[in-house]
């Protein structure tokens, strides 16, 4: 029983982290239908970005975990003015194949700049452990699992209670009628942008003491987090976090209970079965439009 | 007319071209639309009237010519900037926003604006205009019907408190009912606010009882304008926009000699 509660809560803080990056997928698929392959490697970025701020600066902890993702919100306003913006209107997949090229791109340049070892960034989580009765909890995975909470109720106030966020919701409805509302859509697709890093570097951050920062991380983490959009139902926002729990999840039981191997399979079996049974995914929103 | 008595031109296309890729929609249009007043544009499918519309509001840019609003050349300009200055399209369709709430499509509508207060009574008096949708008020705009999604795509351009509506197809997939009240809610929006409208409708005899002047599109022209009182006496307009049947040959010699169509 207590491995079990613990292989849950590391598969869970695994998961948010799959989550968080999914959470990005979406909501940049929503607000431009655009699939940016390099979301993992936006993570990855933040992650190094954050590393360069803590670990070779030595700024404080939290103020290098801001200036990160400051950074890099503005790094992804960047990527979509430079990569995205002058394609949009040709077919998906000349935009698909940009965003796969900004993700080489990334890896490659990161690779020349802070090299192919693996770093860690040294957390105020990193070492200690919570203890219930017997249940051992480490630090670093409840940091994860809190702050992934804590990020899902800020967005979610955001794009619920504020008319900015509301525009966004209404831009990525229905672009033309938000152009008709004198929304500045093209002003809303770069914050957008710049969210989707920001929180993908937030992933980074909180993964550098469980998993370590290097090069490939974003296309192997990347791989993981796409089939939780696709789980949750792509272009649902809590469908993103909950698939990305889901997969964590399985793929953390799998490792412990299974023989090897079972754990990279398992979550993609779950998909099928899911994407066969319900192909539109958890939380797949059906656009009924009366005439 | 002596000049004191004509109303300010608050809307001025001067020889708009406009192109849809390599077809050109539009050939060529001028138009007026004075302080106060309904104007209608009147047309068969294909003629254009939807291009005018997108033109002005923004969403397609002109080839040729100028469009004035306010005394301010506005071609070329970003939608949204053009809305900010006042003017607002309801478009063909409704396009509301589907997953929002009707509050939250009324909020949208007024994106530009920064005074709470007066956005607070202006959704007031679009429930007043429109009353089903305040039974509405949380639910998606997605859920509701044709005619009350109308309904909300006209309440949300009037948030924006403009100076000139451009109205697309009000009438679109209506039913004769509903056709009716919306149009006594358009008379009373120009009449209580004096609000100018650009009205473009297929149904012509329910826009030349709307409208105080017509312009009449064909294939991206302007073939005809005048009020709306002589419009509808006109015997061409009877004949192919209100459906009056002549007999004889006389129409058949009409259509060759009318030097526009082409």
């Amino acid at each position: 029983m207590l491995d079990f509660v613990q292989q849950l809560v590391s598969g869970i803080a695994l998961g948010c982290v799959y989550g968080l990056i999914a959470l990005g997928f979406v909501l940049v698929y929503k607000a431009t239908e655009v699939v940016n392959f390099a979301q993992g490697d936006l993570m990855m970025l933040g992650g190094f970005f954050a590393f360069t701020f803590i670990g070779m600066m030595g700024l404080n902890y939290w103020v290098g975990f801001a200036a990160a993702v400051a950074a890099m919100a503005l790094f992804g306003m960047l990527a979509e003015r430079v990569v995205v913006r002058p394609i949009l209107g040709y077919p998906q997949f000349s935009i698909i194949m940009a965003t796969i090229g900004l993700g080489y791109f990334l890896r490659s340049v990161s690779g020349m700049i802070w090299g192919t070892d693996d770093f860690k960034i040294d957390t105020p989580f990193s070492q200690g452990v919570l203890r219930i009765g017997s249940l051992v909890l480490a630090h670093d995975k409840l940091s994860v699992i809190s702050a992934t909470v804590i990020l899902c109720a800020l967005l979610y106030l955001f794009f619920n209670k504020t008319t900015l966020g509301t525009a966004m919701r209404a831009s990525s409805e229905n672009m033309l009628a938000a152009y008709y509302m004198g929304i500045p859509v093209k002003r809303v697709v770069s914050i957008v942008w710049a969210i989707s890093a920001a929180v993908a570097t937030c992933a980074g951050v909180l993964l550098a003491p469980i998993t370590f920062i290097h090069s490939n991380v974003g296309l192997v983490l990347g791989l993981k987090a796409f089939p939780a959009a696709v789980l949750g139902g792509f272009g649902s926002i809590p469908g993103a976090v909950v698939g990305g729990v889901l997969i964590g999840v399985i793929e953390s039981m799998a490792g412990f209970y299974l023989a090897e191997g079972w754990k990279d399979v398992a979550p993609y079996i779950v998909l099928l079965a899911v994407l066969l049974l319900k192909p539109e995914g958890l939380f797949g929103l059906h656009l009924r439009k009366k005439v | 007319m002596d000049a004191a008595v004509t109303p300010e031109i608050i809307l001025k296309l001067s020889n708009i071209e406009s192109y849809y890729g390599p077809i050109m929609a539009i050939r060529g249009i001028s138009l007026e639309v004075p302080r106060g007043r309904i104007v209608t544009l009147l047309g068969a499918n294909g003629a254009g009237k939807t291009t005018v519309l997108k033109t002005i509001s923004g969403i397609l840019d002109p080839q040729k010519g100028a469009i004035e609003f306010m005394g301010k050349p506005i071609q070329r300009m970003e939608a949204d900037k053009i809305v900010r200055l006042g003017l607002s399209h309801v478009p063909e369709g409704r396009e509301v926003f589907p997953f929002l709430s009707v509050r939250e499509n009324l909020t949208m509508g007024a994106y530009p604006r920064r005074d709470r207060v007066g956005v607070a009574e202006d959704m007031e008096r679009v429930y007043g205009y429109f009353p089903r949708l305040k039974e509405r008020i949380n639910q998606p705009a997605g859920q509701l019907s044709g005619g009350e999604q109308q309904m909300l795509a006209i309440g949300r351009a009037l948030m924006n408190r403009p100076t000139l509506l451009l109205l697309d197809e009000p009438s679109l997939g209506l039913s004769p009912i509903l056709v009716k009240e919306i149009f006594t809610i358009i008379r009373r929006v120009n009449e209580e606010q004096g609000m100018s409208i650009l009205l473009v409708e297929q149904n012509a005899k329910v826009a030349l009882e709307t409208a105080h002047y017509g312009y009449v599109l064909e294939i991206g022209r302007i073939v005809m304008n005048d009020t709306c009182d002589r419009l509808m006496h006109s015997k061409d307009i009877q004949e192919f926009y209100l459906g009056a049947k002549e007999q004889g040959a006389r129409g058949e010699r009409r259509w060759k000699k009318k030097k526009t169509w082409r």
